[in-house]
């Protein structure tokens, strides 16, 4: 087996110099009665095989190559530079541990310092962690350090037009603790209601998606305004990262916390994961983040160079009084989005932001031309909601059989949503694929 | 001694990214516009955000420099206790990377993505198989949100019950996350002391055990590396209270094909894909923390699950009694694609891993005994636990002889935990490593054993040879800078 490298020399010389006979006698503090009856049941394969074998499976799935797919939802098919997969195919970066010995760890720990640099920049916000593992942890996270802000109120509120599988993973977190969850309603424009805010008693904090769940982008500043009102923490939270290279940053509209999914930045969609859960804070708050934090520092010799620190709030050091239960994070995805928005740059991420947002606008207009409603007027991003006729579920099954994937149905998520689809559109469609849909969807 | 692999090579700089780049430069090739431009309304757009404009080269360049400052399991012995760093195998990589893996959208019909959905139901019944339990579910997205899963299980159990239970029983010598986890579900931690011979007797989980503790959990084998022989008992005493048993499974390297957890009377197992079935770290993720139960606590599973139909597999959301959702999706699929391959590639041999690795630490455990304290002096299983007791009168720690293992070209064990020993060495080994590779690390803790006493500075001042020396931990939290 090429992955040991004992022969049965090394194995007779090691068992000696232990003092066992055999292998099995090693496991001779196990009771019996905690053995496996039965030996292992499992195939193997050679290489050859397993190659074979996965192709197989691998080729039971669409794919973003060779569908054309109009889906977002939380999951965003944009192109990855080459250069950036290959440099994190490094194996110094992918096959070391948590870097808690600094000196031998310094890529790693200035890699994710520059991530959560960059991560502020994008969202205007004072600091980011290292990571958590998703946009829906990150929001569930970020309502609990909402309540340990507030000292201790007992309720939050989350608006209906957040990601609904960010909505499940938060109820799973609240089920077993004291705290109430509170879902805000949407208005007729496909924004957040936030005008019963006011009538929810002991509210700790509000998160708000923007682009929202539609598409729809949020008015930051005056939920912000009416959030705070209340006393209440406020919470952005996102799915699409991408849009912020032309959207004002939540962290300018007076955001406490802002997080999300960064899936988008140069991390495959790989079935929904590993992605990489963003979070960021207002300075002030900095002590009650979850997660690991990268740190600036000095080495004995007064050279520069980075740690892991704060830890104080993390399990290893407070155990059940720790701001998170988080150990593992999605480390190595962070490092792929740092890469990303090094090899955008600043120039190169605003212009792609440009590309989706226009790509987005043309296939719009062109379905409302072709006599389709666009049912929520506010301004969107790379996402939009289109009401196709009745009977359009037919059809959207013939398009799949044309490898066009059109849009994902809201019916699922939103009852009152029949006919209501969820579209999107990154840089990696092009006018003709739109030009075909539109077809397509006519005919 | 052979000649040490550790030496000084040429170090490079590297500035930070926006130390670097200049204005209009890009890494980056823009497909070309085939619309008409659609900007935003101007109240709503913003000036796009301030990253450093980079050259594909300047970017190559400056990410293989700071690899270079890593130590990696490819570099070399990695003997970090409880982590499991055993080599991570490379055709792994190649399946995670194929494209109808990378490009699958989550939220395709099920037809759609047969594939996944075959390999998450397979990657389950066998993770089920070698942990000797009925079911699993892979996702949770790593070992403490794996933990999270077994006492949200604990926790709907007894709700289901019809009395919830306010306490948990907690060993002291468990990983940090296991009291976190616990109260996240508002268990509170009670914590049970380790006998004399460093592991958990019947008794003192007698006297804490009642009916209004939800369970006990117990990492078996434990953190000290010694199987936790009492398992069963303690299993019934918490069974007769109606209590559960959830083992944390950060060490299950040590036992497939040996152990069968059912049998040994747990209820509930958490296993890391990226300690025990060889995904990579990543430098601190992404994991994978699958969650295997009994067939009495399997309607509890994380929802939505897969399921087999006919002849092809679905996604059910039909458990009524899950504990819910933890991930927008299914989990960190790209890792179970490396964990399967692992699994289809090793077969029946995992057992030869575990043996290997429990040799190994056996091994060293009796090369290095008559020169470092060692706690326990029994048969360990995957890892064992030394302290610095018998350097500690040349002013030597702990933290020295790790710093020193650095010079010497290994990575350090993982030290002072587990928390009961003082000033505790973990070395794990795992099975990866080549008798020679050990033999050389053994030596080089005696290499260093031998230095404590005759000229204790190297150990007080190393390590010399990374690119950074021992770093001011102090100033970095008391004055912190988190971002340039």
């Amino acid at each position: 087996m090429r992955y040991l490298s004992h022969t049965p020399e090394d194995l007779s010389i090691m068992l000696e110099a232990v003092g066992v006979r055999d292998l099995d006698e090693l496991f001779s503090t196990i009771p019996d009665d905690c053995k496996r009856e039965n030996p292992l049941d499992l195939p193997e394969m050679t290489e050859w095989e397993l190659n074979d074998h996965m192709a197989a499976l691998a080729g039971r799935m669409v794919s973003g190559a060779d569908y054309k797919v109009f889906a977002g939802a939380g999951s965003y098919h944009h192109y990855i530079p080459e250069v950036t997969r290959y440099l994190l195919s490094r194996s110094e970066f992918v096959t070391a541990y948590t870097p808690y010995q600094p000196e031998i760890s310094q890529g790693t720990l200035q890699g994710i310092f520059e991530y959560q640099t960059l991560i502020c920049r994008l969202l205007g916000m004072d600091v980011a962690n290292a990571s958590l593992y998703d946009g829906a942890m990150a929001v569930a996270e970020a309502l609990l350090m909402a309540i340990r802000i507030s000292r201790r109120k007992k309720t939050v509120a989350v608006s209906s037009l957040v990601n609904p599988y960010y909505r499940k993973v938060v109820e799973t977190y609240f089920k077993p603790t004291e705290f109430h969850v509170v879902e805000l309603p949407y208005r007729e424009d496909g924004t957040t209601d936030l005008s019963g805010l006011d009538r929810i008693d002991d509210l700790a904090g509000v998160a708000i998606q923007s682009p929202n769940f539609f598409g729809c982008i949020e008015d930051l500043a005056a939920a912000g305004q009416a959030i705070h009102d209340q006393g209440a923490v406020f919470i952005t939270c996102f799915s699409e990262p991408l849009a912020y290279g032309v959207l004002k940053a939540p962290g300018a509209l007076d955001a406490d916390i802002v997080c999300g999914e960064g899936q988008s930045l140069g991390i495959p969609q790989s079935f929904g994961g590993p992605g990489v859960g963003i979070f960021a804070a207002k300075q002030q708050y900095v002590r009650n983040l979850p997660g690991r934090l990268v740190g600036q520092t000095v080495d004995a010799d007064g050279k520069r160079g980075f740690v892991l620190t704060l830890s104080t709030r993390e399990q290893h050091i407070r155990r059940e009084k720790a701001t998170s239960n988080i150990c593992s994070n999605q480390s190595l995805c962070a490092m792929a989005a740092g890469m990303y928005m090094a090899a955008l740059g600043g120039t190169g991420f605003r212009e792609l932001a440009a590309l989706n947002r226009d790509k987005a606008e043309y296939l719009k207009f062109a379905l409302q031309d072709a006599g389709l409603e666009v049912p929520f007027a506010t301004a969107t991003f790379n996402e939009f909601v289109v009401k196709f006729p009745d009977g359009f579920d037919q059809k959207w099954q013939t398009l799949l059989q044309k490898k066009i994937l059109a849009g994902i149905p809201l019916v699922c998520y939103y009852p009152e949503l029949a006919n209501h689809y969820l579209l999107c559109v990154t840089e990696t469609r092009s006018k003709d694929d739109m030009d075909a849909l539109v077809k397509e969807v006519q005919s | 001694m052979k000649e040490p692999v550790g030496t000084r090579g040429l170090i490079l700089n590297e500035p930070f990214l926006w130390e670097r780049g200049g204005k209009g430069r890009t890494g980056y090739s823009l497909p070309r516009p085939d619309v008409d431009p659609a900007p935003l309304p101007e109240d709503l757009a913003g000036d796009g955000p301030d990253f450093p404009d980079l050259s594909e080269v300047e970017l190559v360049r400056h990410y293989t420099r700071l690899s270079t400052w890593n130590y990696g399991v490819d570099s070399g012995m990695y003997p970090l206790g409880s982590c499991t760093m055993k080599y991570n195998p490379k055709t792994n990589e190649r399946q995670a990377s194929l494209p109808g893996f990378t490009g699958a959208h989550p939220l395709v019909p099920s037809e759609l993505c047969q594939g996944a959905l075959e390999l998450i139901y397979e990657l389950e019944h066998s993770l089920a198989h070698v942990a000797g339990l009925d079911a699993a579910s892979v996702q949770p997205s790593a070992g403490a949100q794996g933990e999270l899963a077994g006492m949200l299980i604990f926790a709907a159990y007894h709700r289901d019950q019809g009395k919830a239970r306010s306490k948990i029983l907690i060993p002291d010598t468990a990983h940090g996350t296991n009291p976190a986890s616990a109260a996240l579900c508002g268990f509170k931690a009670v914590s049970v002391a380790t006998g004399p011979d460093g592991v958990l007797v019947p008794e003192a989980v007698e006297a804490l055990m009642d009916e209004d503790t939800a369970g006990i959990m117990v990492t078996n084998p434990n953190t000290l590396g010694l199987f936790e022989t009492n398992i069963q008992a303690i299993a019934d005493i918490v069974h007769a209270k109606d209590g559960l048993v959830y083992a944390d499974g950060a060490n299950l390297n040590a036992v497939m094909g040996v152990v069968d957890f059912g049998r040994a009377g747990v209820d509930v197992l958490h296993i890391n894909l990226h300690k025990t079935f060889s995904t990579p770290h990543g430098g601190g993720g992404p994991g994978s923390g699958p969650v295997c139960v009994v067939k009495r606590l399997e309607p509890f599973l994380p929802a939505p699950r897969v399921v087999k139909s006919g002849d092809g597999y679905a996604l059910s959301e039909d458990f009524p009694k899950s504990i819910g959702k933890l991930h927008a999706f299914y989990g960190n699929f790209g890792i179970m694609v490396r964990a399967y391959s692992y699994i289809r590639t090793m077969g029946n041999k995992l057992k030869d891993v575990s043996q290997h690795a429990v040799l190994n630490a056996n091994y060293i455990k009796e090369k290095l005994k008559d020169v470092y304290h060692l706690p326990f002096d029994v048969p360990c299983m995957h890892e064992c636990v030394f302290s610095d007791k018998h350097q500690e009168k040349y002013k030597v720690t702990t933290l020295d002889v790790a710093k020193r293992l650095i010079d010497y070209g290994f990575h350090p064990p993982t030290i002072y935990f587990p928390l009961v020993v003082h000033g505790a060495i973990m070395i794990e080994p795992t099975e990866s490593e080549s008798r020679e590779n050990i033999d050389q690390f053994i030596a080089t803790m005696r290499q260093i054993a031998k230095e404590a006493q005759e000229d204790p500075a190297l150990l007080q001042e190393a390590p010399r040879n990374p690119k950074v020396r021992r770093m001011d931990e102090t100033q970095a939290a008391r004055k912190p800078c988190l971002r340039g």
